[in-house]
């Protein structure tokens, strides 16, 4: 048994370098570094699924057609509220189409287009009719469909058990931080509102169920292929064992996807009832009423600041709507250093007669941007100060500190005037805001399966998904980069259960989990080689290396031999090695920092806020595949864009219906809202794993609409405080400002 | 012989049918027969009399022969009865391009073309680009620049780029805007695709 080593590292970028003692485990290779030489770590790799998505060739479950495949769906309740008192599905079960009816039971339904019961059929058209048929006896009753509507006393109760507003601990600080407060130089006071957003995969949600005996696969669109298996596992009492479920491409999630839900629950059920395999896609209607959304906010803020731009006490009051769910916290992420001891923070939550809320990227964080830096761009501006200086002042990351700076230079931070002193019909305005990130993975989260084969061919093997953010790439690159071998050389195969454990796509972490799991199993695999090279040639196995696609005798060039040669000396057949995820060690900061900065012209007559330009620095760790990367950003800051101007569901009070629930009237961001991106990724030797990764999909998304506020702010000379910044509300705030004078 | 269904009250869809020629099915194209075993329950809320029609289409080059639904869309026969699964339904309403083909080289929604209406005319669709294994140079593009994420709405995007340098060889950052203006991607690959698009402009002329 090989002993654990201790090591020095170089951690971080630039000229901010630390040097860390780390205790490696014996299976692990030597942590990547800032002294680490890569070959094609950090380069701009193509996809490695890019091929199969540019022809049409990826198949997606959406695309599912098998043989005998009977289409799920379901019928739902057309009210807010209702008591059901019965359904009569007979007409529908006598259609010569329907094979299946699954029940889900509910006696009592909380918000509209909820569903009641699911029906497989011969086609589309036969599902569609006997929808038609099925009869539904219910009384409806009143409703608190939105957020004004459940807060009022004798609000309609949402739950049966539990009252509408839920009160998270209060901080217990209210006394210290008044106290504080007034002896501020200045306080500025802000009220934040955000709005629900839907998370709107292109790919709806959906299953497809086929039962082979007692076996049970499933092809799903998922963030977690494990946790779908669980699911169902449990729902139709089966072993794990016999639930297979492939993934192997997915068109988007954002948090909506994690289990199998009741479309999964629906398809496995149906499947079985008919003996037919059943698939469940849900309409575009469905997916924006009923799998999930960001839940909207109230946010309402005091700050105290000195003259000379110290934070002081701060205070923040925060409301949001789970719908029918639970927990709808707008975190105010504490970026800037503030004194814990004078935060204070009470969050409610308030049940409505909605779709219940889901994790929507970077849960809780736009939110409580958008509100945070509105209240840190009044309190600069009531003391006068710039706010990029004001949060240079405030801001103690090491990797942000930079970040503003640099970024300040691109914008042209330098062209920036004073709040308000643009006049005409166009305003130009420039404004900042940063995010921080947790994830530097899980540690025992994911294994990966490695094999050697004799013919020089390397597969990297891991049952979890990719959901668009490139880990198929990921591990091709890790094992590539291991085995000194170019791109071509390794296969990665990805979103199968039958192959090793992965995590569930949230947070961040799939990349910062599966990536050191990958790394371990291509170095034991690796090893194994070495050893049987070393035996072959009578070396030591240490004096062996993979470099360029050769076993490279470290001190007797001569003996080196090409990789796909040493490959022919395996006599087991193929060498397979299975890497783990260790635990994670000292990084170089706990957290990953970003600053998005963005330049805005208002027109003033139709308060249409035009963007320019945004600038997007962030920390990526030790990034793996510059170019998947940079897409991670770019993507980010789209739909930050797209959250900050455009989209908002809109729940009719009367009805409690959702009557933008289709992609007409939800407005999502398009190519003409497109401003000129300017995408900058920060090398960070990072710590904490072996291969230094860093999750990057969510910090991406937090700063971008706060920063346009910034800018629509410094452009009007005052603070649009609500999402999205629609022309009705950015005139309304010219207004109140010409009231002001 | 006109193509059936167009005429028959409650599908409003076809007054959301842009600029395609919804007159021009040739004569001869569309076979219609009432299928007995189609037919629903006497008190099912449907097309009054469901039909099936034969059509004969020229799909990525090869006559091809389908049987369509009274009221199929050009997208479900592409998807389910052909099995063409690269072209993707998100929407359903014309709001999304997810499901953007060539109907005589002009970029259409399927999911808003009757499937009737093809009839004797020209469909290109995602899987029709590459040659002998060959990427068209707007698949290149995307592959070189990244332009997917998910992959969604890639063969959408693609094929409403492709359009666009059919038509125009040298386009603007602006033109290439509006060009894809009909199509969502929720992934946010548009500046991806904006650079994919110049990418291809130069592998079209020649360039490397
Ligand atoms: S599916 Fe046809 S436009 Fe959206
Ligand atoms: S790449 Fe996912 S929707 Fe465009």
């Amino acid at each position: 048994m090989e002993a654990d080593r201790k090591v020095k590292l170089v951690l971080g970028f630039g000229d901010q370098r630390r040097e860390i003692e780390v205790n490696v485990p014996a299976e692990d290779p030597i942590p990547w570094d800032a002294t680490t030489k890569f070959s094609v770590v950090g380069t701009a790799a193509p996809r490695a699924d890019g091929v199969a998505k540019v022809t049409g060739r990826a198949k997606y479950t959406h695309d599912m057609n098998l043989p005998g495949m009977l289409y799920g769906g379901f019928v739902r309740c057309p009210v807010a509220k209702a008591t059901i008192n019965g359904i009569d599905w007979s007409a529908a079960q006598a259609h010569p189409g329907v094979k299946a009816i699954h029940d889900f039971k509910v006696k009592q339904t909380r918000y509209a287009h909820q569903h009641l019961i699911a029906i497989a059929a011969e086609s589309r058209q036969a599902l569609e009719q006997a929808i038609a048929l099925v009869k539904v006896d219910y009384k409806a009753l009143p409703h608190a469909a939105r957020f004004e509507q459940a807060m009022v006393d004798g609000a309609p109760q949402v739950h049966a058990n539990r009252p509408n507003i839920e009160a998270y601990s209060p901080s217990g600080r209210e006394k210290a931080v008044q106290e504080a407060m007034q002896s501020a130089d200045k306080v500025v006071e802000a009220t934040c509102t955000t709005q629900v957003q839907n998370h709107c995969s292109l790919e709806s949600h959906g299953i497809v169920a086929h039962w082979e005996g007692e076996q049970l696969k499933i092809w799903a669109s998922t963030q977690a292929t494990f946790g779908v298996r669980r699911d169902l596992a449990d729902a139709m009492n089966v072993d794990e064992a016999n639930v297979q479920v492939i993934c192997e491409y997915m068109g988007g999630g954002f948090g909506s996807k994690f289990g199998a839900g009741y479309p999964g629950l629906a398809a496995a059920n149906l499947a079985k009832l008919s003996g037919r395999p059943v698939k469940v896609m849900l309409d575009r209607r469905e997916e924006m009423t009923d799998v999930g959304n960001r839940p909207d906010s109230v946010q309402t803020m005091k700050l105290g600041v000195s003259k000379d731009g110290a934070l002081g006490a701060y205070k923040v009051d925060i409301v949001g709507t789970p719908g029918v769910g639970r927990g709808a916290g707008a975190r105010n992420p504490m970026i800037y250093a503030f004194e814990d001891r004078l935060v204070a923070r009470t969050e409610r939550a308030v049940a409505t007669n909605a779709g219940a809320q889901q994790a929507f990227r970077a849960p809780g964080h736009p939110q409580g941007s958008f509100a945070l830096e509105t209240i840190l761009d009044l309190a600069a501006e009531a003391i006068g100060m710039d706010p990029l200086e004001f949060r240079i002042k405030n801001d103690p990351h090491p990797t942000r500190k930079a970040q503003y700076k640099d970024g300040g230079a691109r914008i042209g931070w330098k062209n920036r005037k004073p709040n308000g002193s643009e006049a005409g019909r166009f305003r130009r305005g420039f404004g900042v805001a940063s995010a921080v990130w947790y994830q530097i993975g899980q540690p025992q989260g994911a294994e990966v399966l490695c094999r050697i084969l004799r013919d020089g061919s390397v597969q990297m093997r891991n049952g979890s998904q990719d959901i668009g953010t490139g880990t198929r790439t990921l591990m091709q690159i890790i094992g590539a980069e291991e085995l000194g071998l170019s791109l071509d050389r390794v296969v990665p195969f990805i979103g199968d259960t039958r192959d090793p454990i992965g995590p569930g796509s949230g947070g961040s972490v799939t990349a910062p989990t599966v990536a050191p799991a990958a790394r371990q199993a291509a170095y034991l695999a690796g090893k194994e080689l070495r050893a049987v090279v070393a035996k072959a040639m009578g070396a030591s196995a240490d004096d062996l290396a993979f470099s360029q696609g050769q076993v490279v005798h470290q001190k007797d060039a001569t003996k080196s031999m090409a990789f796909a040669d040493a490959c022919k000396l395996i006599d087991q057949g193929e060498i397979s090695a299975l890497g783990k995820r260790s635990k994670n060690f000292q990084a170089f900061e706990g957290t990953v920092g970003g600053v998005q900065f963005a330049e805005v012209e208002v027109d003033c007559d139709y308060g249409i806020v035009r963007l320019k330009k945004v600038v997007a620095l962030q920390d990526a760790g030790i990034i793996i595949n510059r170019r998947q990367a940079e897409s991670q950003l770019n993507g980010g800051v789209i739909q930050g864009i797209s959250y900050a101007l455009f989209e908002e569901r809109v729940m009719d009070r009367q009805l409690g219906q959702m009557v933008n629930a289709d992609m007409e009237m939800y407005k999502i961001a398009g190519a003409v809202d497109m401003p000129e991106i300017e995408s900058v990724l920060y090398d960070v030797s990072n710590g904490g794993n072996t291969t230094g990764t860093a999750g990057i999909a969510e910090p991406t998304m937090i700063p971008t609409a706060a920063a346009i506020a910034g800018a629509v702010h410094n452009a009007l000379g005052v603070r649009v405080t609500s999402l999205p910044m629609t022309p009705d509300r950015v005139l309304a705030a010219l207004a109140q400002k010409e009231k002001g004078k | 012989m006109h193509p059936p269904d167009s005429e028959k009250p409650g599908l409003s869809r076809r007054g959301f049918l842009k600029g395609t020629g919804l007159s021009v099915a040739a004569v001869g194209l569309v076979k219609s027969a009432t299928a007995a075993q189609e037919a629903p329950a006497a008190e099912v809320p449907t097309l009054s009399a469901a039909q099936t029609h034969e059509i004969s289409f020229e799909l990525n080059g090869q006559t091809t022969q389908a049987k369509v639904r009274t009221g199929h869309t050009l997208l479900e026969t592409l998807r389910d009865q052909l099995d063409l699964t690269g072209t993707k339904l998100v929407c359903d309403q014309g709001s999304c391009g997810a499901c953007t083909v060539h109907l005589d080289g002009k970029p259409v929604n399927s999911c808003l073309v009757f499937a009737t209406d093809v009839a004797g005319r020209q469909i290109t669709t995602i899987e029709g680009l590459a040659k002998n294994g060959n990427l068209h140079p707007v698949q290149a593009g995307f592959l070189h620049e990244d332009a997917s994420q998910c992959g969604f709405c890639t063969p959408g995007m693609i094929m409403s780029c492709k359009a666009l340098l059919d038509r125009n060889p040298s386009p603007t950052r602006d033109e290439c805007k509006e060009a894809i203006s009909g199509n969502i991607c929720r992934c946010g690959t548009y500046f991806n695709i904006f650079r994919a698009v110049d990418h291809a402009a130069t592998l079209m002329k020649g360039g490397r």
